[in-house]
């Protein structure tokens, strides 16, 4: 392990640029901190933090200057590399049959700065659905193998924060490069810095550093212990698959439907939600066609229309149930894992504030 | 269609309307010449007075239903038509002029005109849909140039139009804004309307106004009570439903039931 002086931090966005890295990292945009292409530490949102709780979020001045002192906003890091919407081919009508030309771009090298734990969580469960199974996604593959990552250990959870439940968090525990736990103390400001991979340990060794002494490794570590404790929000996994598939005509689902706007805001900000739909785009003739991808919700009807059927969930209950059981329940089925990853967006950006947690709970108290 | 020998027939008509849709059509510019390539303009007022008798292949209905009259010419236009689709807010649900609707209509007769006895108007303003069978309803006030596009596309291609019905909100998060309802506390009348502006308004930190009326499966009482709980009282929130999708019947319904 080796420290960082805060205000050499700038030396590690200069050599990932000069390695020919676009630093992706968290900055202030319309009142949330989201992320975005920045240029410098400056760029990130020095001194300020948020305040989270279930449908608000509010941007508030921290009384230090920390560079990550705030939990995670409404993007997400699956928009790096599963973007929004994507053209994926396109096909023109010739003389005899068609041609297909790919279109998309190659991917550009990415270094993502701020990465939290809990994420890294949900990048490992996104890598599950598109690179581990049978059917591997060459666009995802493609730009996950282009990202550098900076993790940063959590110096302060948000009230919607529930890491410690799922076991996500809130130390950095999978995959990275490197791996920063900020450090503010007795006028001090620096970065206890962990390698994860060879080309980690490499850009460490590249920058102004110092071993890190007992004292420091252990303030990092008690940085993070203080984030643990903070985290008041809680789920209880256990036998949670088993209690949902018994609970599928539990009255709580229709208690929950009523305040559920199936808005789909839940699946856009969840880091692992990974839908999407395929629609053809063709010009006026008929002879351009294009493929394009873009995230889906299985809170649309069309997400669940079957010809001739409709939408076979049709109703707000039969929505809200299949996306939290499939969260919760049949993703360990399908891919091994919960699919919660326990980083509280789908509680802060559901407008009327529906908390995943307090459906569970309530389940819980008085199942069938 | 790729044989130009019968290019499929286009009409235009306007009901009680602001003409903002069929400008919108107009001001396609790019799209309007390939457009003018594929299909015959056979009446369109707003762009040529010249004018070529029906049936139509294609028809696009602007404006609400307000006289009479008008509710004849309508009947009159859909035997005219093969395909029927009304665009926008006033022939989709009334617009704005349907506020009539929560009205006598009289007493406004009597305070606006200075000679009473020559109008002859309906009690309401109605969506085309309410008098004839539409093949395809375009929200929006206006109507969004890509969406009105990609629905003679998708005709003259024979495909279904790629129109999502599903909320704003949707499209908002695709775009990577953030939501102004959680981050700003502004009522956004996003999670209830149906996506298809591109999101002009939260994009400016402002929240949506619904002028492309209710989504697919609007819970209305869900959004009353998430702006409740902010300090909005019961009529304010009545109002923000009174808007140019007044009287699309979602909206409507949450308008009225605080006083039910």
């Amino acid at each position: 392990m080796h420290t960082i002086a805060s205000n050499k931090l700038a030396q590690l966005f200069i050599l990932l640029k000069k390695q020919g890295y676009a630093v992706i990292a968290p900055a202030l945009r319309d009142a949330a901190i989201i992320y975005d292409e920045v240029e410098t530490p400056s760029d990130l949102p020095v001194g300020w933090t948020d305040a989270q709780s279930p449908g608000s979020y509010r941007l508030k001045k921290r009384e230090d200057d920390a560079y990550f002192g705030y939990a995670v906003g409404p993007h997400s890091w699956k928009k790096v590399v599963l973007p929004p919407r994507m053209k994926l081919w396109a096909a023109r009508r010739e003389e005899k049959g068609f041609t297909i030309s790919d279109t998309t771009e190659a991917p550009r090298k990415l270094a993502l700065i701020g990465v939290r734990a809990c994420e890294l969580y949900a990048m490992a469960i996104q890598d599950t659905v598109f690179i581990k199974g049978d059917y591997v996604d060459p666009f995802y593959k493609a730009q996950r193998e282009k990202l550098f990552i900076v993790a940063v250990n959590c110096a302060q959870a948000a009230e919607t924060c529930f890491c410690v439940s799922m076991k996500t968090g809130p130390k950095a525990e999978t995959a990275y490069d490197l791996a920063l736990t900020e450090v503010i103390e007795n006028k001090r400001h620096y970065f206890v810095a962990e390698a994860g991979s060879r080309r980690g340990a490499a850009v460490l060794a590249a920058l102004s550093t110092a071993i890190a002494r007992p004292a420091e490794k252990t303030a990092a570590r008690q940085v993070i212990r203080k984030t643990a404790a903070s985290i008041k929000r809680t789920l209880d996994t256990d036998g949670l698959k088993t209690l949902l598939y018994e609970n599928l005509a539990h009255p709580r689902w229709n208690d929950v439907a009523e305040r559920c706007l199936t808005c789909g805001n839940c699946t856009m900000v969840c880091p692992t939600c990974f839908c999407t739909t395929v629609e053809e785009i063709t010009d006026l003739t008929g002879d351009h066609s294009e493929h394009w991808r873009r995230w889906d919700s299985c809170f649309t009807m069309d997400f669940s229309f079957i010809h001739g059927e409709g939408s076979v969930r049709s109703s707000n209950k039969s929505r809200y149930r299949q996306w939290m059981t499939h969260k919760l329940a049949s993703w360990h089925d399908q891919f091994g894992s919960s699919g919660c990853v326990g980083c509280g967006r789908c509680i802060t950006w559901c407008p009327p504030g529906i908390d995943i947690t307090e459906e569970v709970k309530a389940i819980r108290k008085n199942p069938a | 269609m790729n044989q130009k020998t019968a290019k499929p027939t286009l009409a235009v008509f306007k009901f009680a309307s602001c003409d903002g849709c069929q400008l919108t059509l107009l001001n396609c510019e790019d799209a309007l010449l390939p457009l003018a390539d594929e299909i015959e303009i056979a009446h369109f007022l707003e762009a040529s007075s010249a004018v070529l008798p029906g049936p139509y292949d294609v028809t696009l209905v602007e404006g609400s239903i307000t006289t009479p009259h008008d509710a004849q010419r309508i009947q009159e236009i859909r035997k005219q038509s093969k395909k029927l689709i009304s665009i926008g807010a006033c022939a989709t649900a009334g617009g704005i002029q349907a506020l009539r609707n929560f009205k006598n209509v009289d007493d406004f007769i009597s305070v606006v005109y200075a000679q009473p006895g020559y109008i002859d108007t309906l009690a309401t303003a109605t969506a085309i849909s309410e008098h004839v069978r539409v093949d395809f309803e375009l929200r929006g006030c206006p109507i969004d140039q890509k969406q009105v596009i990609e629905v003679l596309t998708a005709l003259l291609q024979g495909r279904r139009p790629d129109i999502p019905s599903h909320s704003l909100c949707v499209d908002c998060k695709q775009r990577g804004l953030v939501c102004v309802t959680v981050a700003q506390g502004t009522a956004c009348l996003g999670p209830v309307t149906h996506a298809g502006c591109g999101v002009l308004c939260p994009a400016c930190e402002r929240g949506c106004y619904g002028c492309f009326g209710p989504m697919e499966t609007p819970n209305t009482r869900a959004l009353r009570t998430t702006w409740a709980r902010r300090g909005m009282t019961d009529a304010e929130i009545s109002q923000a439903f009174k808007g140019i999708n007044a009287n699309a019947p979602a909206f409507r319904k949450e308008h009225d039931a605080p006083k039910r």
